[in-house]
C-alpha cells in the first residue's frame, strides 16, 4: 500500500482551506487535511491558513512545527515507523530499530537517497502487549522479531 | 455458521484482516455459509487473533490461529470438534474469568459498528435512565459511585461534574482525552474500537447532567481505528436518534465530534488537550482557573479520560452501589489494568481496586515471555515509577502507590527482564521529557535536557556520587517546580530506578569515595 498524493497546487490548497472554514478552532484540522492531500504542509500554505483563520503568520507556524506529526517536505514513497516506546524496549524494540537502520542504511528520522524509504520514531502505537510494533504506511504490525522487521524492510525497498 | 474475528488494532497487527479474508474466500471455496462478524478484542492478547464460533454451548474460542489454520480450524468449527487451537468456551477461560469486566463487559463481543447490537447488550439503559433523573439525580449516582478520574489524576468525578453543572455560561462542553499516549497502555484504544458506544453514551450523561449540547473526542493520530470506530459510531448514534437534538424526545440535545491530535504526548495533559482542540500549540495552562470553569473556549468544561466516561453507563444502569461495591479505601470500582511489554499473558484485565502487583504480574501476566527473572515493572505510563519484585506486595490503588513514591496513572503495567538497565531507561525518561515538553516551564524544558547529559556521566562513571546528587536535585526542582505532570512526574521514574537499581548507576558510592 503506497500513498499517492497529489501536487501542490494553490487553488487545491485553497479549495481545502475554504472547506474547514467553519470549524471552531480548526488550524489543526486544516494542517491535517493539507498533509492529507499533498503529503507535507507546503510553507505556501501557512499564510493562506493565517488568512482564512484572522491569524499572524507566526501563530500558524508556531502551531505547525509544534506537532511532530506535520512534514516541512514529502516523505520518502515508503513511511516505516518503528515504536520507541518503553513497552517495545522491553521486548527488544532497540536491538531490532538498529538492524532497521543499518540495513537501510539512514538513521531514525532521516529517507534513504534514492527516497524510497522514511525511518521514523513513533510513541507507541498501543499494541504494548503484542510488542514489538510498527506500521508501514497504514498497516499495523506486532511481534516483530528479526525475521518480520527484515521483511518490512524490504518490503518498504521494494 | 456464525464466526466472530477481532477488528482491534492488536489483532489486526499479528494479522486478522488477512485471517478474515481466508476465510471468506475457504468458505466461498466451499460453499459454505459463513457469517464474519467483526469485534473488538477480548484482550487475551497472547492468544490474538483469536477467532470465535457461536456454538450451541455458547461462543468457542481458537486462537491464536495464523492464515496456515484457517483451513484446519474451519474444519473444526464446521464440525464443532476438537482441534489444537480450540481454547473452549470462551467465557470459561480462566484468564477472563476471575475478571470483573463493568467497562469491558461488550467488549470483544458485540459488533462495534452497530447501535442495535449495542442496544441488544444493555446498552443505552444508563442513558434512560439518566433522561428521567435529570441533573441532581445523575450528579448522586456519579458521587456515590466513588468514581475517580482514570486518566490517572484520580479526581472524583462527580465533583468535577458538579462544578460544571453550576457554572452559569452560555455555553458548555465534554470533552473526551483519547490522547492516549502512555506507553504500556491501550484500554482506551481498545474500547473505542471494540465498544465505541459505550464512550459516546458516556459523555451523552455527561451532558445532560451539566448542561452541555457539544462534545468532542480528541483522539490521538497514532489511533487511526479507533478515529474510525469513533466516526462510524457518531454517524450511527445519530442516525438512531442517540445523538443530536431532542434525543429520543426527551427535550435533551446533544452532539460530538472526533477531533485528531497531531503526535505531541503533552497535550495528554488536559489544559494542553484544550488549547490543541482551539486550535493551538499544546502549551499547557495554569491552573487555575479550573477547566470546569474556564475550559474550552473559555466556557465550563467536563474534561475526562475515555475510560472515565466508558464507567458511566454502567454506574447509572446497574447503580452506583453495583460500582461502589468493588474496590478498596477510596479506589472504588474496577480498574482495566494493561498488562504489557516483556509479558508472558499481556493484555486487559480489569478487576476491582486491590489485587497486588505481584498477583498481576506473576500469577496473572505468568512473568515474562523470554522466560528470564522480571527485574523491573513500571506501572502508569512514561511518567511512572519502576518497582523492584520487593515491592510487588503493593496493593493495585492509588493511595497505595502513592505511598510508595509511584503511580497507578492510566493503569498500564510494563515488565522488563533481568537484561534491562536501569541507567538506561532513566536516561530515556529523561530523554523523552526533553522531546516531549511543551517548553512553558524551566524546570521541564531545560531540566529534562541537563537529566540527560547528567545521566550520560553517571553512566561514564564521570564524578558519579556528585553527579547523583545533581540528578536528585534536578528531579527536585522538577516534581515541585513544573505546571503539568510531564516535567512533575518524569523524576518517578528517574528516582525509582535510582534508589531501587543503585547498581547500574556506576559503582557504588563508597567504592568511589575510596577511589577518589
Amino acid at each position: 500500500m503506497t500513498s499517492v498524493y497529489e501536487p501542490w497546487d494553490e487553488t487545491r490548497g485553497a479549495e481545502i482551506i475554504a472547506g474547514l472554514g467553519d470549524v471552531e478552532g480548526g488550524t489543526i484540522v486544516m494542517l491535517h487535511a493539507l498533509q492529507e492531500a499533498f503529503g507535507y504542509v507546503p510553507a505556501a500554505a501557512i499564510p493562506m491558513i493565517a488568512e482564512a483563520r484572522n491569524l499572524s503568520r507566526a501563530e500558524v507556524h508556531g502551531v505547525f512545527t509544534f506537532y511532530h506529526d506535520f512534514r516541512h517536505e514529502p516523505a520518502g514513497k515508503h513511511v516505516l515507523k518503528l515504536c520507541r516506546a518503553e513497552a517495545c524496549q522491553a521486548a527488544g524494540g532497540d536491538a531490532l530499530v538498529a538492524r532497521a537502520e543499518s540495513k537501510l542504511g539512514i538513521s531514525m528520522g532521516k529517507t534513504t537517497p534514492d527516497q524510497r524509504v522514511t525511518l521514523e520514531p513513533i510513541y507507541c502505537l498501543g499494541l504494548c502487549a503484542t510488542a514489538p510494533s510498527a506500521m508501514l504506511d497504514g498497516r499495523l504490525v506486532g511481534r516483530l522479531d528479526e525475521k518480520r522487521i527484515d521483511a518490512l524492510v524490504a518490503e518498504a525497498q521494494r | 455458521m456464525k464466526i466472530f474475528i477481532p477488528l482491534d488494532a492488536g489483532s489486526v497487527a499479528v494479522g486478522a484482516d488477512e485471517i478474515a479474508a481466508a476465510f471468506v474466500q475457504l468458505a466461498e471455496q466451499r460453499s459454505l455459509d459463513l457469517e464474519i462478524v467483526r469485534t473488538g478484542s477480548r484482550g487475551l492478547y497472547w492468544l490474538e487473533p483469536m477467532i470465535e464460533l457461536a456454538a450451541p454451548e455458547g461462543r468457542v474460542a481458537f486462537g491464536p490461529v495464523t492464515e496456515a489454520d484457517v483451513g484446519s480450524v474451519l474444519d473444526a468449527m464446521s464440525n464443532n470438534a476438537e482441534h489444537a487451537l480450540r481454547l473452549g468456551v470462551t467465557d470459561e477461560i480462566p484468564w477472563l474469568k476471575r475478571q470483573t469486566r463493568l467497562t469491558f463487559v461488550r467488549c470483544g463481543v458485540v459488533d462495534p459498528r452497530s447501535v442495535e447490537d449495542y442496544r441488544a447488550h444493555d446498552g443505552y439503559k444508563g442513558l434512560e435512565r439518566a433522561l428521567t433523573l435529570g441533573t441532581i439525580g445523575i450528579l448522586a449516582d456519579v458521587s456515590a459511585s466513588g468514581l475517580r478520574g482514570r486518566g490517572g489524576a484520580g479526581f472524583p468525578t462527580g465533583i468535577k461534574w458538579k462544578t460544571v453543572a453550576e457554572a452559569q455560561a452560555d455555553r458548555k462542553f465534554i470533552v473526551c482525552n483519547a490522547d492516549e499516549g502512555d506507553s504500556g497502555t491501550f484500554a482506551d484504544r481498545m474500547i473505542m474500537e471494540g465498544d465505541p458506544f459505550v464512550v459516546i453514551e458516556g459523555m451523552t450523561i455527561a451532558g445532560i447532567a451539566v448542561g452541555a449540547t457539544k462534545g468532542y473526542i480528541y483522539i490521538r493520530s497514532e489511533y487511526p481505528h479507533a478515529v474510525i470506530a469513533l466516526e462510524e459510531g457518531i454517524k450511527a448514534a445519530r442516525r438512531a436518534g442517540w445523538l443530536g437534538d431532542n434525543i429520543r424526545g426527551s427535550g435533551h440535545s446533544f452532539d460530538m465530534e472526533v477531533r485528531v491530535g497531531a503526535g505531541a504526548y503533552v497535550c495528554g495533559e488536559e489544559t494542553s488537550l484544550l488549547e490543541s482542540l482551539e486550535g493551538r500549540r499544546g502549551i499547557v495552562r495554569a491552573k487555575p482557573p479550573l477547566p470546569a470553569h474556564k475550559g474550552l473556549f473559555g466556557k465550563p468544561t467536563v474534561i475526562n479520560n475515555v475510560l472515565s466516561f466508558a464507567a458511566i453507563p454502567f454506574i447509572l444502569n446497574d447503580g452506583a452501589k453495583a460500582y461502589a461495591d468493588f474496590g478498596m479505601g477510596r479506589s472504588r470500582g474496577t480498574m482495566p489494568i494493561q498488562l504489557a511489554g516483556n509479558i508472558k499473558f499481556g493484555g486487559l484485565f480489569e478487576v476491582a481496586f486491590g489485587i497486588t502487583l505481584g498477583e498481576l504480574i506473576d500469577d496473572v501476566g505468568g512473568g515474562t515471555f523470554t522466560g528470564k527473572p522480571v527485574r523491573a515493572v513500571q506501572v502508569g505510563g512514561p511518567l511512572g515509577a519502576y518497582f523492584p519484585r520487593e515491592m510487588f506486595d503493593t496493593p493495585f490503588d492509588y493511595e497505595a502507590f502513592a505511598k510508595r513514591d509511584g503511580l497507578i496513572g492510566h493503569g498500564g503495567i510494563v515488565v522488563f527482564d533481568d537484561s534491562v538497565d536501569m541507567s538506561k531507561q532513566a536516561r530515556f525518561a529523561m530523554e523523552f521529557c526533553a522531546v516531549e515538553s511543551c517548553g512553558k516551564c524551566t524546570p521541564c524544558r531545560i531540566g529534562s535536557t541537563r537529566g540527560v547529559e547528567t545521566i550520560d556521566k553517571i553512566r561514564r562513571g564521570e564524578r558519579v556520587a556528585e553527579n547523583i546528587a545533581v540528578l536528585e536535585d534536578l528531579s527536585n526542582t522538577m516534581k515541585f517546580g513544573s505546571l503539568c505532570a510531564l516535567g512533575g512526574f518524569t523524576p518517578y521514574p528517574v528516582m525509582s530506578a535510582l534508589k531501587h537499581f543503585r547498581e547500574d548507576f556506576g559503582p557504588p558510592p563508597a567504592h568511589l569515595q575510596a577511589a577518589e
